[in-house]
């Protein structure tokens, strides 16, 4: 019997040390789903965030010299599942969150600032905690829905020739709170502009857009913009492109860009642009370090089937951000092992410039990205992106365009005011 | 005809269109609840796995090749160029009768006289067993369904309706897709071969018999396992179809197995054990989302078929609960 419980004892004790990292490791859980209805682009996505910091890791020994732990936690893309997976990964020293998705993010918000523990949502999330001042935890650098529907009306501007007055513009939108977005800031911009806004939305999953598209095809726009997810961009590509619409006049946001929306469409979607907030293809020298240190030695994450997708790319430069953000803290505190409130004001002080990108091998990969304690937004720099259909590839067609801040600035501060008048917080003071 | 009468026209007829391919799904739950009571709540995920097993035999892709190389350290993922589309068909056949088989065996043999709840929440374990396993099995990343039917517009029917608008009108002439067209074609072919099937071969006669009345059948010698191996193969049959013609539109992806939710109103509509009810049924739903969304959609904000379809369904279930060709429920005391 007293064998039996000394087993069961040192099964556990087992279990636990290979579980739990080592106190003194940088922890940065990764929240995937590899399962379910998003499962194959929430995997993409995961694979370049593990395979980053295992580069981190096999090249450089860690980040300061300190081990980089991943504990992997299955989320499903449903929020209840983030939530569990947010607190079973808590206490293992957690330095930042990246939950990959809009709902698990509003789930966390309370949590992070709480627990102190910063949450990064690139390009996804609640657009208004690019307020530094109200949302202390929470960055959405470097690029938010409202800088994708600003950058996508200027670059339709730049296609005008600089004059849309008359233009018909079409919004496709998942019927969700993020699919609804960018709705008020395209709104704002057609007052501006002088085009004509019809939003026309899909519930979700999406799988059935006949009348959407036919609607489409009775009002001839002029442009499609795309708010989808998951089936939804697949279809509507696959619609657009069997009503011949030009697939150079409709645009997606960057969660409607990746290999999986147009693949399905073949040739047809050839043509389809989608906006981008960093870099696509493995033309960038740090691949050659990702073939050496994991693909050479089996350590790439799924085999590294899916390097040098589009997804993978952005999975890989969440963890970019992360680690320079870590490396920034360890400096700005003088210490290796990091907490999460410093980690935030590594966050705070994150500058990455042309310099900085090329040194770690991704010259030209995303535009400069300097955050501060009030701007938690970052530049909002995005471009553009062309699907070749031939060629099986995304390149980009324009460079990383600014947002109309004229318009975004108002509506962050009135929404992110409105959140702190309702959760009664005081916004901080930034120095 | 004025523009706006080919307007309504060319909502209709991809409404029927539609309507068709949630027939297909329908069809499947109608064939399993007909022969053993038992609503399948798996048709959805069984759609899913025989498009992703078809697309795996297509492409040559070797099975829980993500299990054997994290086992093993190994890097495979084809064993070749894959069969052509007709073997690959034959295969996955094959497969669902297999899995139809072990589904008896494994499952239902041990359900035999619960009540239907109880077997519903087999399915229901079921469904995500199968899905977990399709993802183990295949993997989850997106797939390209091409078994060489047409698809896009039909240019003669674009240029023949066009000729049909008022002179100067401009009208571009009515979209249909060819892929909806042939799904269609290939929908009254299933009902053909199944009205055939149930009403002219041995198999078929007994297959009425169990569905009429369970005792009845046993005590003339009919199996009633064997039956339901049977019908389990025949759905997973009629699932192959709705899984092909459902990823020929969006890939082959998990969320295939959600086009069960558009087949719900269906199956309420035209009755749970009614082939020609869940086509009818079909064609209802298809028509009348589309028309409502056309008509009045746009004045609600839009995105009004899934709710609507419900509510119609919801509608006709107050005046007919068994559906439009269901069989009447009568109890007697």
């Amino acid at each position: 019997m007293k064998l039996k419980k000394m087993g069961i004892a040192l099964l556990a004790a087992g279990l636990m040390a290979s579980s739990v990292p080592a106190m003194a490791d940088l922890v940065f859980p990764a929240l995937s789903y590899r399962t379910g209805p998003f499962g194959a682009n929430g995997a993409e996505n995961a694979d370049g965030y593990l395979d980053y910091f295992a580069l981190l890791n096999e090249r450089d020994g860690g980040i300061g010299g300190i081990k980089i732990q991943t504990p992997e936690c299955e989320t499903e893309y449903k929020p209840e599942k983030g939530v569990e997976c947010y607190e079973s990964t808590k206490g293992s020293g957690a330095l930042l969150y990246q939950p990959l998705s809009t709902g698990i993010t509003y789930q966390l918000i309370p949590k992070v600032t709480a627990d102190k523990i910063p949450m990064l949502t690139p390009g996804y999330g609640r657009t208004s905690s690019a307020n530094g001042k109200v949302f202390e935890y929470v960055f959405n650098f470097p690029a938010n829905y409202w800088d994708g529907a600003s950058v996508g009306v200027k670059y339709i501007l730049d296609q005008e020739k600089g004059d849309l007055k008359g233009k018909k513009i079409t919004l496709l939108y998942h019927n969700s709170a993020y699919g609804k977005e960018p709705i008020r800031t395209l709104e704002e911009l057609s007052k501006k502009h002088g085009y004509t806004l019809k939003t026309i939305p899909v519930d979700s999953p999406g799988q059935e857009q006949k009348s959407q598209w036919l609607e489409i095809r009775r009002d001839k726009p002029d442009y499609v913009l795309m708010w989808g997810w998951g089936v939804m961009n697949q279809v509507a590509i696959g619609e657009a492109a069997k009503m011949g619409f030009p697939m150079d006049h409709f645009i997606g946001i960057w969660w409607a860009g990746s290999e999986n929306d147009v693949k399905p469409a073949g040739e047809g979607a050839n043509g389809y642009k989608a906006l981008t907030f960093h870099g696509v293809g493995k033309d960038f020298p740090i691949f050659k370090d990702i073939e050496t240190h994991l693909v050479a030695k089996g350590k790439a994450t799924n085999g590294g089937k899916n390097i040098g997708t589009a997804l993978y790319n952005r999975g890989l430069y969440f963890a970019m951000l992360a680690a320079e953000a870590a490396a920034t803290a360890q400096k700005i505190h003088n210490t290796k092992d990091l907490t999460g409130a410093q980690m935030r004001d590594g966050l705070e002080a994150l500058k990455l410039d042309k310099a900085r990108l090329e040194a770690l091998g991704l010259p030209n990969f995303a535009p400069e990205v300097t955050i501060s304690c009030e701007n938690h937004g970052g530049s909002g720099l995005v471009a553009v992106q062309q699907w070749d259909a031939k060629a099986g590839a995304w390149k980009l067609v324009s460079d990383f365009m600014p947002s109309d801040r004229e318009i975004i600035d108002p509506l962050i501060k009135a929404d992110s005011e409105a959140f702190a008048a309702e959760n009664k917080i005081t916004p901080r003071e930034c120095k | 005809m004025s523009p706006e009468l080919l307007n309504v026209l060319e909502v209709m007829l991809n409404g029927l269109l539609a309507g068709v391919m949630y027939s297909l799904v329908a069809l499947g739950f109608v064939l399993i609840y007909k022969a053993s009571g038992i609503f399948n709540y798996a048709q959805g995920v069984m759609a899913l796995f025989a498009a992703l097993t078809l697309v795996g035999f297509q492409t040559g892709q070797i099975p829980f090749a993500h299990v054997i190389n994290t086992m093993f350290g190994t890097h495979v993922e084809t064993w070749g160029p894959g069969v052509p589309t007709f073997l690959a068909i034959i295969l996955t056949i094959g497969v669902m009768v297999l899995f139809a088989y072990l589904v008896e065996r494994v499952v239902l043999k041990h359900m035999v006289n619960q009540a239907p709840i109880i077997l519903f929440m087999t399915t229901i374990g079921l469904a995500y067993f199968m899905e977990g396993f399709g993802d183990l099995m295949w993997g989850a990343d997106i797939k390209t369904m091409d078994v060489g039917l047409p698809s896009g517009a039909s240019t003669w029917f674009e240029t023949t309706t066009a000729s049909w608008a008022a002179e100067g009108s401009n009208y571009p002439g009515m979209y249909v897709d060819m892929l909806d067209v042939s799904a269609a074609g290939i929908a009254i072919l299933l009902v053909v071969v199944l009205t055939l099937f149930s009403q002219y071969t041995k198999t078929g006669r007994a297959l009425r018999a169990v569905a009429d009345d369970h005792q009845a059948a046993l005590t003339v010698g009919i199996s009633l396992r064997t039956i339901w191996v049977i019908v389990w193969s025949i759905a997973g049959c009629v699932a192959l179809v709705a899984g092909i013609m459902w990823g020929a539109k969006s890939g082959v992806q998990f969320s295939l197995s959600l086009i069960a939710l558009k087949a719900l109103p269906v199956l309420i509509l035209g009755g749970f054990t009614s082939i020609p009810g869940a086509i009818v049924g079909g064609l209802i739903i298809g028509v009348g989302e589309k028309l409502f969304e056309y008509s009045i959609g746009g004045m609600l904000g839009g995105a009004t078929e899934n709710w609507f379809a419900y509510g119609l369904a919801l509608f006709f279930l107050m005046f007919r609960p068994q559906g439009l060709f269901g069989e009447r429920i009568i109890e007697r005391v």
